[in-house]
């Protein structure tokens, strides 16, 4: 008993403190690219732990959801990494059905950012939230799609069970459509350009504008572990890794973590954003891939 | 048409006595004016001069604030009209009047609606019939005076106010939209948050702090607003400056409008969020401005033009390494522009957003590249050729389509015309010095001059007293004629578009502001 909550604790500590990482990643890929330098990899580290000490600015017009809105937006979107299996780890807290928890758990932290965005009642913010939304309604659509593609493939309703075998045939389908909700989900280009200044143009940094200090940090962080997450649903759903020996599955999954990450930075750098007006149809195309990879485990012959 | 309704005809960088300069009543100007605009004449500048009130002579140390430029006495109206294809211009002024009204000359020429707020701001003179008259620039209190901003009714309309102080590191103002979603319906820009009081600081002058000033007007047009300044000098003392100072001050004027066109074409890209051509125009752009410091010492030309000559010569030696730097300068920016260019997600975002149509443009009397995005032919180093330009040319640069893409295509072409032009220059320099002395101004004269910074046309009129001192000097930057273009261009634009508008414009604040 001790030992599976010490080892839950570890497996919590080793997300939080690698998941800032993947940003950083990003960044020098980019910044590479570019004939530039770029930022340390570290840099979010640094860069929580300064808005960690800073103070917290609070609109007199705000009501607590300002503060407990990315409070419960963070302990979500960490509750479902917890949700994940790790490859030949497992996962700690499966159940069958877990599946549904993460997507609800990933729309809960959604919500939560988009109500502490409209407490302080900024036109600025009131627009990113309502892309945010907007499209919401397309990824969640792609998630489910292909999570059920998964389910029909590998019959079954928990993480553990649909994760480790094979996406089969729809796998790269399944890569293309989930890498896109990636992308759109983390706020990356071509969907929002996560370091642009420009108030009109953004969507998830529109709605984390009035924030600052310590709830920033945990906006911040919660993104990092996002992005993690999505990285490595993404790796064990199109990459067989109950197919290799436990080692080289952990290494299988980090590199493939790590190549989409990479991926993420060279789309980053070779491609200019998306007006919003097209981003609809990107969505709806990640959504039709993940939907012919659930005909596919559907009428494919599954196992 | 009459002779007499005929408004006097003067050269670019010349001067005519304040006394020919013929003179109507206030309606009959406004009408002459009106008629002129119609026939293909474009309103360079439109502006009132306090007259001088009876009795003792107020000295410029009891209040130059008095001295031409704002006022509550009697005041003329004073235009300048641009005759592009037959390459003249032509100046009129009104009679004296002191009466609170005149009929407004924006009911019969849109060019005009700007001056005539900024007249009635100045001297409290009412254009009759205005259609939106409020204030130009003038504060209250810590803030301008922006008044009430146009509204659109309607419970799906919702109102988005940016600035004046913005999330970049850039210049203060206003733009407030009306928007029903993500569509612009309407934006108000409201500006005047850099009025400095330039003008006002110029009557009674030349004053020592004066140069300084001009270079500043709009600190990245240094060339071209100091070129105005010191032609407008020139021309009150009846000479120009030498030959190779000329040439000195045209080469001078192109690496500013490299640099800013290198550096807007990464702005551009940036905002789209494309890194190849943002991070490499960003260098690129401080390569150009560094050929402006191997000039004159100065990234950004300042103490380069003075008036009767250039304070700093190009030796066959720097003019050498100048080419062979500038080469490789063009060969990178080429280079930049082709990634931006074949990058169908860029022509994505620039293709059919931000339409200004050829007929808006010329209605409001736009100028410079956004003016010639839309497809006008305008250009004063070709329509109203001065100093230098007189004996060497570069082709206009015209796109059709007035979008983002045609602005950001027109700043390529030029680009890559000014490049020429300079490989071309360079190489062949004039002989002779580079600054003369300068005779005293000519008293009681009117002198105009036109400059093509790099957003377009800048305006410099200086009106002397019987000393030879300015008793008003009127300068109107490209960007007072353009803002209008903005708000027009984002008309049914989606609202996350603004920021590659207002970049392919991008306009100058404190130009503006004064």
């Amino acid at each position: 008993m001790l030992i599976t909550i010490l080892y839950g604790i570890l497996r919590l500590a080793l997300w939080l403190l690698l998941a800032p990482l993947l940003p950083g990643i990003v960044n020098k890929v980019k910044a590479w690219v570019a004939g530039r330098r770029g930022p340390p990899v570290l840099q979010l580290y640094y860069d929580l732990a300064r808005l960690w000490r800073k103070g917290v600015v609070l609109s007199t017009l705000a009501s607590p959801g300002f503060l407990a809105g990315p409070a419960v937006g963070w302990v979500a979107i960490v509750g479902a990494a917890l949700l994940l299996p790790l490859g030949p780890a497992g996962s700690v807290l499966g159940f069958r059905g877990d599946v549904l928890l993460l997507i609800y758990l990933l729309a809960l932290a959604r919500f939560c950012t988009v109500w502490a965005a409209l407490e302080t009642g900024s036109a600025f913010e009131g627009m990113g939230s309502v892309r945010e939304v907007s499209y919401a309604v397309l990824t969640e659509a792609a998630i489910l799609a292909a999570v059920l593609s998964l389910c029909v493939h590998n019959r079954g309703l928990a993480l553990a069970e649909i994760l480790a075998p094979s996406a089969g045939a729809g796998a790269t389908l399944l890569a293309a459509g989930l890498f896109t909700v990636l992308l759109a989900e983390n706020c990356r280009v071509p969907f929002d350009d996560p370091n642009t200044h420009l108030e009109l143009t953004m969507i998830h940094e529109a709605m984390i504008l009035d924030h600052s200090g310590p709830p920033l940090a945990a906006i911040l962080h919660g993104a990092s572990v996002k992005l993690l997450l999505f990285s490595v649903l993404l790796v064990q759903a199109v990459l067989p890794i109950g197919a290799f020996a436990p080692l080289a599955g952990i290494g299988v999954l980090v590199g493939g973590v790590l190549v989409t990450t990479v991926g993420v930075g060279l789309v980053e750098s070779l491609l200019a954003r998306f007006a919003f007006k097209q981003v609809p149809f990107l969505l709806t195309l990640a959504f039709l891939l993940c939907l012919f990879a659930l005909l596919v485990a559907w009428k494919g012959g599954a196992a | 048409m009459n002779a007499a309704d005929n408004l006097a005809p003067i050269a670019n960088a010349t001067s005519i006595p304040w006394a020919e300069v013929p003179e109507w009543p206030v309606a009959d100007l406004v009408r002459v004016v009106a008629d002129a605009l119609t026939r293909n004449g474009r309103l360079c500048s439109w502006f009132g001069v306090a007259e001088p009130t009876a009795g003792p002579a107020l000295s410029h140390a009891e209040g130059p604030a008095l001295s031409g430029v704002e006022g509550e006495g009697a005041i003329r109206l004073v235009a300048v009209v641009a005759f592009d294809a037959e390459n003249t211009l032509a100046v009129g002024r009104s009679l004296p009047f002191s009466e609170e009204k005149y009929p407004a000359l924006t009911l019969l020429n849109h060019q005009a609606h700007l001056f005539e707020r900024e007249v009635w701001e100045q001297f409290g003179v009412e254009p009759e019939g205005h259609p939106w008259l409020k204030p130009v620039r003038r504060t209250a209190g810590n803030a301008p005076a922006n008044g009430e901003f146009f509204r659109v009714d309607g419970g799906e309309i919702h109102e988005v106010a940016v600035g004046p102080v913005h999330a970049g590191v850039i210049e203060p103002g206003h733009f407030r939209f009306q928007c029903a979603g993500e569509e612009v319906i309407h934006l108000e820009i409201a500006l005047g948050y850099q009025h400095r009081g330039i003008e006002r600081a110029l009557a009674g002058g030349p004053h020592r702090a004066t140069m300084a000033q001009m270079e500043t007007a709009s600190g990245d047009t240094t060339i071209g607003h100091a070129t105005a300044y010191a032609t407008v000098l020139e021309s009150l003392a009846g000479t120009e400056a030498p030959l190779r100072a000329q040439w000195l001050r045209a080469i001078a004027l192109e690496l500013e409008r490299l640099a800013c066109h290198t550096g807007d074409l990464g702005a551009l890209a940036g905002d789209v969020a494309f890194l190849p051509t943002s991070s490499a125009c960003g260098k690129i752009r401080g390569d150009f401005l560094n050929l402006s410091a191997l000039l004159c010492g100065n990234r950004f030309g300042r103490g380069l033009v003075r008036p009767g000559g250039c304070r700093h010569d190009l030796e066959p030696e720097r003019a050498k390494t100048m080419l062979a730097r500038l080469e490789t300068h063009l060969a990178d920016a080429e280079q930049a522009a082709t990634w931006l260019w074949d990058a169908a997600s860029v022509r994505a975002r620039f293709e059919n957003v931000g339409c200004v149509y050829p007929q808006q443009a010329a209605a409001i009397g736009m100028v410079g590249p956004a003016a010639r995005a839309s497809g006008l032919v305008r250009d004063v180093r070709y329509d109203h050729p001065a100093g230098w330009h007189r004996f060497a040319q570069a082709p206009v640069a015209v796109w059709s389509g007035g979008d983002v893409l045609a602005r950001a295509r027109v700043r390529w072409l030029e680009i890559q015309r000014s490049g020429q032009f300079l490989r071309e220059q360079i190489a062949t320099p004039p002989e002779g010095g580079i600054r003369d002395e300068l005779a005293p101004a000519a008293p009681d004269s009117l002198a105009v001059a036109l400059v093509e910074g790099w957003r377009g046309e800048v305006c410099h009129v200086a009106l002397t007293d019987a000393a030879g001192r300015f008793r008003r000097y009127k300068i109107t930057d490209p960007s007072f004629h353009n803002w209008t273009g903005l708000a027009l261009a984002l008309r049914n634009q989606a609202i996350s578009d603004f920021p590659i508008n207002n970049k392919s414009f991008n306009l100058s604040y404190c130009g503006f502001d004064l």
